[in-house]
């Protein structure tokens, strides 16, 4: 696969961002090329973390007929590496909107986004379906998993498409499920599995492809509180390891388990505050 | 290489859907075996009808007289058979037999019938593809010693001799005493057996003793002459060859019309040939539509699984897959679809002719060709990709946000 301007090796940043041994206390293996890049970087750590995502005076408009909806209306906003952010609001707040921008499942109409430093508003398809595969994990409220598909192949799907080999795909996706706790169900299709256990497949394989951002919409929408307790504690996992997760939500539970939680309403953010 | 993995991932899919599957195959399957079932039968046919005529006896010209009016005395003679029998002159003819025939009273004892006594050369029955179920043929002993024997027809013999054997009895014919030295097998196919009852005396004998057989320039008059050429891709050259002889013989003007005709088996094998093609394009068109039916069918069901995995599709883009991704993957998955239904199909035509094949009394042999085969699963791949095109770039043209909301 071509990666028009970008090449996996060029970007040390998402897999820096993938785990900061500094602040680990999860016993998963590192890489040895993981370890290698990361020495080679100024460390995380330092007082100048890094901008994973720079949006500046985004703007959406939809046409609905004969109105135009205003779904974001001059949106900045800055995530650094190794935040944990929650985006709350209610429906029809702009949140669902904002997190496609992020997601680059959409394109705004107007606005500035950077994405690890690159600007991306000007890119083409192809290019920003690279970049979802190589920057943003993303978990969804309903986990989308492949129908009677092994979690261990639903894992490797991304690898898959960033054109890995079967062998290293196979190695790197048996990793992340171990370290989503179900390194032992990796046979087991999405209906052997616990709605809990299928949340845990799908965030493995968001963390899969070592990306800079974890991108979750309401990740707990369909679970019981329980389990939607064992996912929110696996976030908090990831966190501390060093990922960058941002959530979307309206559970203000939820929302609570952030580091800054930025509110949205009327396609504006009215609140924007750092919790520790 | 990617497309082998994608082969890979449609053959999951396939298997996860077993059902939706086996839908979407259905119509080609069916498609593909009513094709090679159809033209199977067909070329079976022809083969029926070829081997019924190669039976008749294969590389032979039949000359009979023909005359302008009727009481109008015959001109074709023993004289012309002997003529066309000089390897000198015809090079291309391998045998010449004259015959002269006519209903006659034939008797045993008191059981009596009237047949179709033929006198005949002991070549005959090597020619006319005669079979002989016991006994023998007469042969050119017999034949130039003028010796009374007679080989019966299975009907002839059945009539006479009932359950009896008639092998060394004497048969009366116009009441002249005959040996009987052979019973030829029941001809299969031919019905005439049934209305002639013939049978068959050395050629002097039936012109001396039997038949009344006026001459012409002093030689006998003989009711047919049989010829088998040499090789089967001379027929149309003798065909002409003896044309010229004939008439030369006959002394026939220009403008003259023929005094006789000539049969060409071979003639007859063509044409044959050509409405057993007929028949097979025919048949092979209609499968076709079948076949083209199925595809169509293809094609609705992939819409159908576009539809129904929209939310798989904007998963995958939000995975990072690329359009030409999606595209492969649901051309991919229609192309192994229509590659297993036409297998199915392949291997339905095979039992359902092999089942067929199996019954006693089918009247002829389905014959699956490998070129019909081939063809099959070429059109089956070729209707595939052409059916699952559209589908696919349907796929492609799914918004990962819509694609991702339905559910």
């Amino acid at each position: 696969m071509n990666m028009p301007f970008i090449s996996r090796r060029a970007q040390p940043a998402s897999i820096t961002n993938f785990q900061l041994p500094a602040t680990s206390s999860h016993p998963v293996a590192q890489a040895p090329s993981q370890a290698a890049v990361h020495s080679a970087r100024p460390a995380a750590s330092s007082a100048h973390r890094q901008a994973v995502i720079e949006i500046g005076q985004m703007t959406k408009t939809y046409q609905m007929g004969e109105n135009q909806i205003h779904a974001l209306r001059g949106v900045s906003l800055t995530i650094h590496s190794g935040e944990y952010v929650a985006i709350i609001g209610a429906s029809g707040s702009g949140k669902s909107t904002l997190m496609n921008m992020i997601g680059l499942l959409d394109r705004p109409s107007s606005g500035a986004y950077y994405l690890q430093g690159v600007e991306v508003s000007g890119m083409d398809k192809s290019q920003l379906a690279t970049l979802r595969n190589r920057q943003i994990g993303f978990v969804f409220q309903r986990f989308h998993l492949l129908p009677r598909t092994p979690a261990q192949r639903q894992v490797e799907l991304p690898l898959f498409y960033a054109g890995l080999s079967n062998s290293e795909a196979s190695q790197r996706a048996k990793e992340a499920l171990t370290r989503v706790g179900l390194g032992e169900r990796a046979s087991h299709r999405p209906d052997e599995l616990s709605g809990g256990q299928q949340q845990r497949v799908a965030i493995a394989r968001a963390l899969v492809t070592r990306p800079s951002l974890l991108l979750a919409d309401e990740p707990t929408g369909a679970l019981d509180s329980k389990t939607g307790e064992d996912v929110l504690h696996l976030f908090k996992e990831l966190h501390q390891q060093g990922m960058t997760l941002v959530v979307v939500t309206h559970d203000m539970n939820v929302a609570k388990r952030a580091d800054r939680i930025i509110m949205l309403s009327d396609g504006l953010i009215v609140k924007d505050e750092k919790r520790r | 290489m990617k497309a082998l993995r994608y082969s890979n991932v449609a053959w999951e899919s396939i298997m996860a859907n077993k059902m939706r599957s086996l839908l979407t195959m259905l119509g080609l399957i069916i498609g593909v075996a009513s094709v090679l079932t159809t033209v199977g039968i067909g070329r079976g046919a022809a083969l029926g009808v070829t081997k019924e005529i190669e039976g008749q006896g294969i590389n032979t010209l039949v000359i009979t007289p023909k005359t302008e009016n009727v009481g109008d005395s015959s001109t074709l003679t023993a004289g012309d058979a002997a003529a066309l029998a000089d390897p000198r002159i015809h090079p291309e003819i391998h045998a010449v037999a004259p015959t002269n025939s006519t209903f006659m009273r034939v008797a045993n004892g008191n059981q009596a019938i009237e047949s179709q006594v033929t006198g005949a050369t002991a070549t005959y029955a090597d020619i006319k593809n005669l079979k002989v179920e016991r006994g023998r043929f007469f042969n050119a002993v017999e034949e130039s010693s003028q010796q009374r024997v007679v080989v019966l027809s299975s009907l002839a013999a059945h009539d006479l001799f009932k359950n009896a054997d008639p092998l060394g009895q004497s048969i009366r014919i116009n009441n002249e005493p005959f040996t009987v030295v052979g019973i030829l097998k029941k001809s299969s196919g031919d019905d005439s057996e049934a209305y002639f009852r013939p049978i068959y005396t050395p050629l002097e004998v039936a012109q001396n003793r039997l038949i009344n057989t006026p001459r012409y320039r002093g030689d006998f008059v003989v009711s047919e002459i049989t010829i088998q050429v040499t090789d089967r891709e001379l027929i149309s050259y003798a065909e002409s060859q003896v044309e010229q002889t004939l008439r030369l013989r006959h002394d026939l003007n220009v403008n003259d019309k023929n005094d006789f005709h000539i049969l060409n088996q071979a003639r007859l094998l063509e044409i044959a040939g050509n409405i057993a093609n007929m028949m097979t394009a025919l048949l092979g068109s209609i499968g076709t539509v079948s076949l083209l039916v199925g595809g169509i069918g293809i094609m609705n069901i992939m819409l159908v699984s576009v539809t129904e995995r929209t939310s798989e599709i904007g998963l995958r883009k939000a995975l990072g897959a690329q359009d030409s991704d999606i595209l492969l993957q649901f051309l991919i998955e229609a192309l192994v679809l229509c590659a297993l239904g036409s297998l199915i199909g392949i291997i339905l035509s095979y039992s359902v002719s092999a089942l067929l094949n199996g019954i006693p009394d089918f009247p002829f042999d389905i014959i699956l060709e490998y070129w019909s085969l081939l063809l099959a699963l070429a059109v089956g791949l070729f209707s595939g990709f052409v059916f699952g095109l559209y589908p696919a770039i349907r796929a492609t043209r799914l918004d990962p946000i819509d694609a991702l909301r339905y559910e």
